[in-house]
C-alpha cells in the first residue's frame, strides 16, 4: 500500500447541543491511522471513545474538522458512496451489538454480503466466519433475542468480518465475554491484523489493549 | 431479498399488519360502497322518471303551490269545471288540451278476484297521444271498452279480450297499456283507462276534471303556454295551478342531488378517516423500526434499499386491504342497492334488468382501491424516507 494513511482526523470536534448546554464529546482531535495498524483506544467512561469510533466508521458526521478516508474527505462523498464504503471496506462491532431482531444469527451475519453477492455464497461465507469466532452451529438459526450477550457479541464480530473489510472498528469487542472467549476473539482480531487489516478497538481492559501495537488515550474528548 | 424481508416483517408483527389491513379495508369499503350506493340511486331515478318534457299540467289551485302533480301535499278533492277547460283549450291553442277524469271503483277481474282500482277517463282521441299500447288495440269512439295498466294486467292475468266488471258493469278489455313509469301527469300502470263517455255515464259525473294536460310540442313554447293559461284563468283569483314537467324533474333532481351530496360528504369523511387511520398505522410501524433502519444503514444498506423494503410492506398491506375492501364493497354496494331498488320500485318491473354495476360503480370501487393502495404507500414511504435520511448513529439511538 502507499504511504497514505487509511484514516486522518484534522481538528475534528463533535458537539451535542443539549438544552442544559452543549456537550463536547470530541474536542479538536487530530490523528492518523496507517494501513495495517492495530490500535487500542482507551479512556474513562464518557470520554468520547464511541463517538470517535462512530466518526471513523462514517456513521456520524463531525460538527467541525475534516475526516479523510484513504485520502478522501468524507463530507465530500455522497451518501451512497459512504454506505458502500461501510458495506465493502469497513467492519463495525457496536458496543450494543445492534443485531437485527427479525433475522436469525446467520442471516444477521450474511446481511452485508447479501446486499451485493448471491445468497448461497453469502451463506457459506457467513458460516465460515461464525465458526471462526467459535459460535456453535446449533446457534446459527437462533434469533438475537435467544442468544446470550457473549454469543450476540460474537455474531456481531462475525458480521463485521464477513465482508473481509480493510478497516475493522470494534467498540469493546470483549466487554461481555469470559477471559477465555475474550482471548480467542483477540486472537482472531490479531490474526486479521496480521493478514493486513487495520484494526481500531475501544477497550477498558489493559490485557486486551496489550494485543494492540499502539494505544490512543482519550480524556474529556481530547487525545491525551 | 427485500421482498422476503418485507413479508417476514409483516408476519412477525402480524397483529399490527392485520390492524393495518382492517384500517385499509374499512377505508376502501366506506368510499366504494357509498359511491356505488349514490350511483345506483341516481341510475334508478333516471330509470323511473318518465320523460315528459313537453307536458303542462293544470290542476285546481291548492294552498301549496309551485309544486308538481302527485305531490301528496296537494291531494285535495277538487276539480276544474268544463267551462274552465274550454278556456284552457283556447289559451293553449294550438297545443292539444287533454282533460282527465280520475276516480276509483271496485273492479272484478274474473276468477273471483276483485279490488279497488284507479279509473281514468279520457277522450278516446286523446289516448294515443298520451299512452302506448303493449297488446291489443286502442279504444274506438263510441265503443265501450277498457285499457288496463300493465301491472294490473300482469297481476290478474288480463289480456285483450278478457272481460272485467267495473262497479258491477261489464266491460271488454280492448288492450293492455305499455309500462309508462312514474309520470308527471297520470300514472296508468296500475289503473284502468276508459273513454270519457263511458266514465261519465258510469259514475254519473258532471263534466269536471281533476287535471287537464296540455301537450306542448316545443319545449321552448312551454313558458308561453303557461303564461297564456295563467293570465286567462287566474285573472281575478287563483283558480288553477299550472306546472310543467320541468318543475317536477327539477324537484327530483334537487332531491337526488342532495342525496348524492350527502353521500359524497359521508364519503369524504370516510376518505379522511381512512387516510388518517392508514397513515397512523403505517407511521407507527415504521417509527418503531427507525433503530433497525439505522443498523441496516450502518452495515451497508443504501437509502433506496431501505425505502424499497418499506415500500414492499406498504404495497403488500395496501393491496391486500384494497382487494378485500373492493370485494366487500362490491358485495355491500350490491346488497344495499338491491334493497334500495326493492323498496323504491316495490311491485313494479323497473328494478328488473336493472343493474347497479355500470361503469361508474366499477369506477368507484376502483377509485376506493387505488385510494387505499396510494394512501398506504404514502403513509409507509414518508417515515421510512425520513428515517433513511438520518445519520445511522442518530437512527440507532432512537427508541
Ligand atoms: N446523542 C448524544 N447526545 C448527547 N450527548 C451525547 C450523545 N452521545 C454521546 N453523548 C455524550 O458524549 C460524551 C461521549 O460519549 P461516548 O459514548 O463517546 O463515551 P464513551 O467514551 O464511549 O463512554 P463508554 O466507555 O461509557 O462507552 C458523553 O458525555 C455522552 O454523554
Ligand atoms: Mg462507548
Amino acid at each position: 500500500m502507499s504511504g497514505e494513511p487509511i484514516l486522518r482526523f484534522a481538528e475534528v470536534s463533535k458537539i451535542y447541543p443539549l438544552p442544559a448546554g452543549d456537550v463536547v464529546a470530541l474536542d479538536r482531535v487530530t490523528l492518523t491511522v496507517d494501513p495495517g495498524e492495530f490500535i487500542a483506544v482507551m479512556g474513562p467512561s464518557g470520554s468520547g471513545k464511541s463517538t470517535l469510533l462512530n466518526l471513523m466508521g462514517c456513521l456520524d458526521v463531525p460538527t467541525s474538522g475534516e475526516i479523510y478516508l484513504s485520502g478522501q474527505e468524507i463530507s465530500q462523498m455522497s451518501d451512497d458512496d459512504l454506505t458502500r464504503l461501510r458495506r465493502d471496506r469497513i467492519g463495525f462491532v457496536f458496543q450494543q451489538f445492534n443485531l437485527i431482531p427479525l433475522l436469525s444469527a446467520v442471516e444477521n451475519v450474511e446481511f452485508p454480503l447479501v446486499l451485493t453477492a448471491g445468497r448461497e455464497e453469502s451463506r457459506l461465507r457467513a458460516i465460515e466466519v461464525m465458526r471462526a469466532v467459535h459460535l456453535n452451529d446449533a446457534l446459527f438459526t437462533h434469533r438475537p433475542a435467544e442468544l446470550s450477550g457473549g454469543e450476540q457479541q460474537r455474531v456481531a464480530i462475525a458480521r463485521a468480518l464477513v465482508n473481509d473489510p480493510d478497516l475493522l472498528l470494534c467498540d469493546e469487542p470483549t466487554g461481555n465475554l469470559d477471559s477465555k472467549t475474550g482471548s480467542a476473539i483477540m486472537e482472531i482480531l490479531a490474526a486479521e491484523n496480521r493478514e493486513g487489516k487495520t484494526v481500531v478497538m475501544v477497550t477498558h481492559d489493559p490485557g486486551v489493549a496489550a494485543y494492540a501495537r499502539r494505544t490512543i488515550r482519550i480524556v474529556d474528548g481530547r487525545v491525551a | 431479498m427485500f421482498f422476503s424481508f418485507a413479508t417476514r416483517n409483516l408476519r412477525r408483527h402480524w397483529i399490527r399488519s392485520a390492524l393495518s389491513i382492517i384500517g385499509i379495508v374499512i377505508g376502501v369499503v366506506a368510499i366504494a360502497s357509498l359511491g356505488v350506493m349514490g350511483n345506483s340511486i341516481n341510475l334508478l331515478a333516471a330509470n323511473i322518471i318518465t320523460d315528459v318534457g313537453d307536458t303542462v299540467v293544470v290542476t285546481p289551485h291548492t294552498a301549496i303551490g309551485g309544486t308538481f302533480a302527485g305531490d301528496p301535499r296537494t291531494t285535495v278533492d277538487a276539480a276544474i269545471p268544463a267551462r274552465e277547460v274550454e278556456e284552457i283549450r283556447r289559451a293553449a291553442n294550438p297545443h292539444r288540451t287533454i282533460p282527465v277524469l280520475q276516480g276509483a271503483d271496485e273492479v272484478e277481474f274474473g276468477r273471483g278476484e276483485s279490488g279497488y282500482a284507479r279509473i281514468i277517463g279520457l277522450e278516446p282521441g286523446d289516448i294515443p297521444v298520451l299512452l302506448d299500447i303493449a297488446d291489443g288495440q286502442h279504444l274506438r269512439q263510441n265503443q265501450a271498452g277498457a285499457l288496463v295498466g300493465i301491472h294490473l294486467a300482469r297481476e290478474y292475468g288480463i289480456s285483450p279480450g278478457s272481460r272485467i266488471a267495473i262497479g258491477g258493469e261489464d266491460v271488454r278489455v280492448a288492450g293492455v297499456l305499455a309500462e309508462r313509469g312514474m309520470g308527471f301527469d297520470i300514472n296508468p300502470d296500475y289503473a284502468i283507462v276508459v273513454s270519457d263517455g263511458w266514465y261519465e255515464s258510469h259514475f254519473g259525473a258532471k263534466a269536471s276534471y281533476p287535471m287537464v294536460i296540455v301537450r306542448v310540442g316545443d319545449p321552448d313554447a312551454i313558458d308561453a303556454v303557461k303564461d297564456a293559461i295563467e293570465s286567462r284563468i287566474n285573472r281575478r283569483e287563483d283558480l288553477v295551478d299550472v306546472s310543467d314537467s320541468r318543475e317536477m324533474l327539477g324537484q327530483y333532481e334537487e332531491i337526488y342531488d342532495q342525496i348524492t351530496l350527502f353521500l359524497l360528504g359521508i364519503g369524504g369523511i370516510a376518505l379522511v378517516v381512512a387516510a388518517v387511520n392508514i397513515l397512523n398505522v403505517m407511521y407507527i410501524s415504521v417509527t418503531e423500526r427507525i433503530r433497525e433502519i439505522g443498523v441496516m444503514r450502518s452495515i451497508g444498506a443504501l437509502r433506496r434499499e431501505i425505502l424499497r423494503m418499506f415500500l414492499y410492506e406498504a404495497v403488500i398491506l395496501g393491496v391486500i386491504g384494497s382487494v378485500v375492501g373492493g370485494l366487500l364493497s362490491t358485495a355491500f354496494g350490491y346488497l344495499i342497492s338491491v334493497a334500495a331498488i326493492e323498496v323504491a320500485t316495490a311491485g313494479t318491473t323497473f328494478g328488473e334488468n336493472f343493474t347497479v354495476f355500470d361503469q361508474s360503480a366499477v369506477g368507484f370501487i376502483v377509485f376506493g382501491m387505488a385510494f387505499g393502495i396510494g394512501t398506504s404507500i404514502v403513509a409507509g414511504f414518508y417515515p421510512a424516507w425520513r428515517a433513511s435520511h438520518l445519520a445511522p448513529v442518530d437512527a440507532m439511538r432512537q427508541k
